[in-house]
């Protein structure tokens, strides 16, 4: 076909348009890079861009020798798979019901689910609740007020309303009961929805500050973002955060840096391998959802 | 939701018999959705009653709901009246005002740019990488906007040094702060969203576009009579979830970035239930302005989704 000038033109602006979209997405990621592996000098006087000036692994080696940060990156470690674990299985044995055959009360079921997702109590009623049940400064405070979310069991019915109901039937009539279906039929067939709510789930998890905020008061239980907002956002030269940004002011800026990478790296390095079944999830939660 | 409704009346047809609720046959479903039922009482809907009773009284831990006196509305009457509301609601509604406008049209711009977009390996490389933000935790968005525009060592004041212009301390100029924040969750959230409305460009039935070229449309009529109805029904979706939510502007994320000298334009009514509620322990107080926005948002939704079904036949119910 041939293209028209207009048409040639309009291509021209768009595809460098797209490209500065990827320069504005990714150049702050690759400047915290730079700069966690930069020199204070260079750093200092502006110099560094993408490329590290010079390198050194000063600011790693200072955070590593940090106790509270190893502790801290663990409890996200656990926080994390703990939390994904408790989520999906709640949200599956919610899901499988919705998704089968209309039966009495499955009205109901979906306005629970449907309700809550409309209407939020607040977070201080929540607070209220979660001190009652003597969850403050204990690790189920951040393992079960935010464990499910609705928009995630939607997405799972979803997929398993994928699966043919024959399936199902016939495992029935094999004299399957409804658990071992759930489990051995249908969450192996919808993998891919399994992985992509669970992803969902850890991301959140990983990436939760707000409750370990609100909840915790014990320093060993935080999460590592709790410790990068005292580093980075709040400037906290108190208690925790004294020896390693404050002593000497020439590491501290990396420091900063490194701490933010430290914090993002595990999600950096998965995000390829993970990418497309988000994309999946977010493509079935939208078209049928 | 819809399919379940039309799938109910079916098996009503087939098979009429059987007792009202089921019990024994669907036992095992009502006993899977059991954890779910005592999560959504215990963490949503307890508090939803917990908060409109606190809220009513001069509620003292100490003393239990029951010990607390009744003090009705005071507590509402009390916020409305504050020197804060106008200003809590004001910068509640600039802020959303940005996201309903510039936040809900780029992801929108975005995919009908990479719609265009015809070598399949560079659409997919600038989903990839515009995705990625959206991974980023709110704690690290934030940081990372805290450093650059540091005064003394951030990025943007060195650029702005490089060209001979004055340093500027964004976050503690109130001036600055409402672009700041939508900037920063565009930075976030464009990406994603885009993919919702590309996924809905491919399901558009190429034969219109055939038919519409033949009938002589341009780009642009195609655009227009072709495209944007085509993904209408998602727009309108994704604009009723996000009305939904038109009275929490994510003041989580808010908390990290603001400090009282720019209290004036970020302080928001979440930020505000935070501070008085949690903060300072007045949970009457707290509930009662929690009470107050939840029930606004709640009737927005309503209000945006009887307009929905109205003129364009979305809703979210």
């Amino acid at each position: 076909m041939k293209e028209s000038k207009g048409r040639i033109v309009f291509q021209c602006i768009n595809y460098t348009f797209l490209f500065l979209m990827m320069v504005v997405c990714l150049y702050p990621v690759l400047y915290v890079l730079a700069a966690s592996l930069s020199s204070f000098e260079f750093l200092s006087r502006g110099k560094v861009g993408i490329i590290p000036m010079g390198f050194t692994l000063d600011a790693y080696k200072r955070i590593l020798t940090y106790p509270m940060l190893g502790r801290s990156y663990f409890n996200t470690f656990f926080y994390t798979i703990a939390g994904t674990i408790i989520s999906m299985l709640i949200s599956a044995l919610a899901a499988y019901p919705l998704s089968r055959r209309p039966f009495p009360g499955q009205k109901f079921m979906s306005k629970v689910i449907v309700i809550a997702m409309l209407f939020s109590a607040g977070i201080v009623p929540t607070f209220l609740v979660v001190t009652k049940l003597n969850m403050y400064n204990t690790v189920w405070s951040i393992l079960l007020p935010t464990a499910v979310s609705s928009f995630n069991v939607i997405l799972l019915k979803n997929f398993f309303q994928q699966i043919p109901y024959e399936l199902e039937e016939s495992a029935s009539l094999d004299g399957c009961s409804q658990t071992m279906i759930l489990f051995r039929i249908i969450l192996p067939l919808s993998m891919p929805g399994v992985v992509t709510v669970g992803l969902f789930y850890a991301v959140a998890q990983w990436n939760s500050y707000f409750p370990a905020m609100l909840y915790l008061r014990d320093r060993a239980l935080v999460p590592i973002q709790i410790i990068l907002r005292d580093i980075v956002i709040q400037n906290q030269t108190t208690d925790l955060a004294i020896d390693l940004v404050k002593g000497s002011d020439q590491i501290s800026e990396s420091v900063k840096y490194a701490t933010i990478m430290v914090a993002t790296l595990p999600i950096m390095l998965v995000y390829p391998f993970i990418q497309k079944y988000f994309v999946k999830g977010v493509m079935v939660g939208s078209v049928k959802g | 939701m819809r399919d379940i409704g039309r799938r109910r009346k079916e098996t009503v047809n087939q098979s009429p018999k059987g007792p009202k609720l089921g019990i024994k046959k669907y036992m095992p479903f009502y006993i899977m959705f059991l954890p779910v039922l005592i999560y959504y009482v215990v963490f949503r809907y307890i508090p939803l009653i917990y908060s409109l009773i606190i809220s009513l009284v001069k509620y003292q831990p100490a003393k239990g709901i029951l010990g607390s006196k009744f003090v009705g509305l005071e507590y509402y009457l009390q916020f409305i009246k504050s020197t804060f509301f106008v200003r809590l609601i004001r910068n509640t509604l600039a802020i959303n005002f940005l996201q309903l406008t510039l936040g809900f049209v780029a992801p929108i711009i975005l995919a009908l740019l990479l719609n265009e977009v015809g070598r399949a390996k560079f659409k997919k490389m600038v989903q990839t990488v515009t995705y990625l933000p959206n991974f980023i935790s709110s704690v690290v968005v934030v940081s990372m906007v805290v450093t650059f525009l540091s005064p003394s060592t951030g990025l943007i004041n060195n650029i702005l040094q490089a060209f001979g212009l004055e340093k500027v301390n964004f976050l503690t100029e109130p001036g600055y702060f409402w672009m700041i924040f939508t900037l920063m969750t565009m930075w976030q959230t464009t990406g994603y969203t885009a993919i919702i409305y590309l996924a809905s460009l491919t399901g558009i039935n190429s034969e219109l576009y055939e038919a519409a070229r033949i009938d002589g449309a341009g780009r642009w009529k195609q655009l227009w009579y072709v495209t944007l109805p085509g993904i209408s029904s998602t727009i309108v979706l994704m604009f009723l979830m996000k009305v939904g939510r038109v009275l929490d502007v994510g003041y989580d994320t808010i908390v990290l970035m603001y400090n009282p000298s720019i209290y004036s334009t970020s302080d928001v009514i979440g930020t505000y239930v935070y501070r008085r509620g949690i903060l300072n322990g007045e949970y009457s107080f707290g509930s009662a302005v929690g009470f107050f926005q939840s029930i606004i948002g709640l009737a927005l939704v309503i209000l945006a989704n009887k307009m929905a079904k109205k003129y364009s036949e979305t809703s979210l119910w």
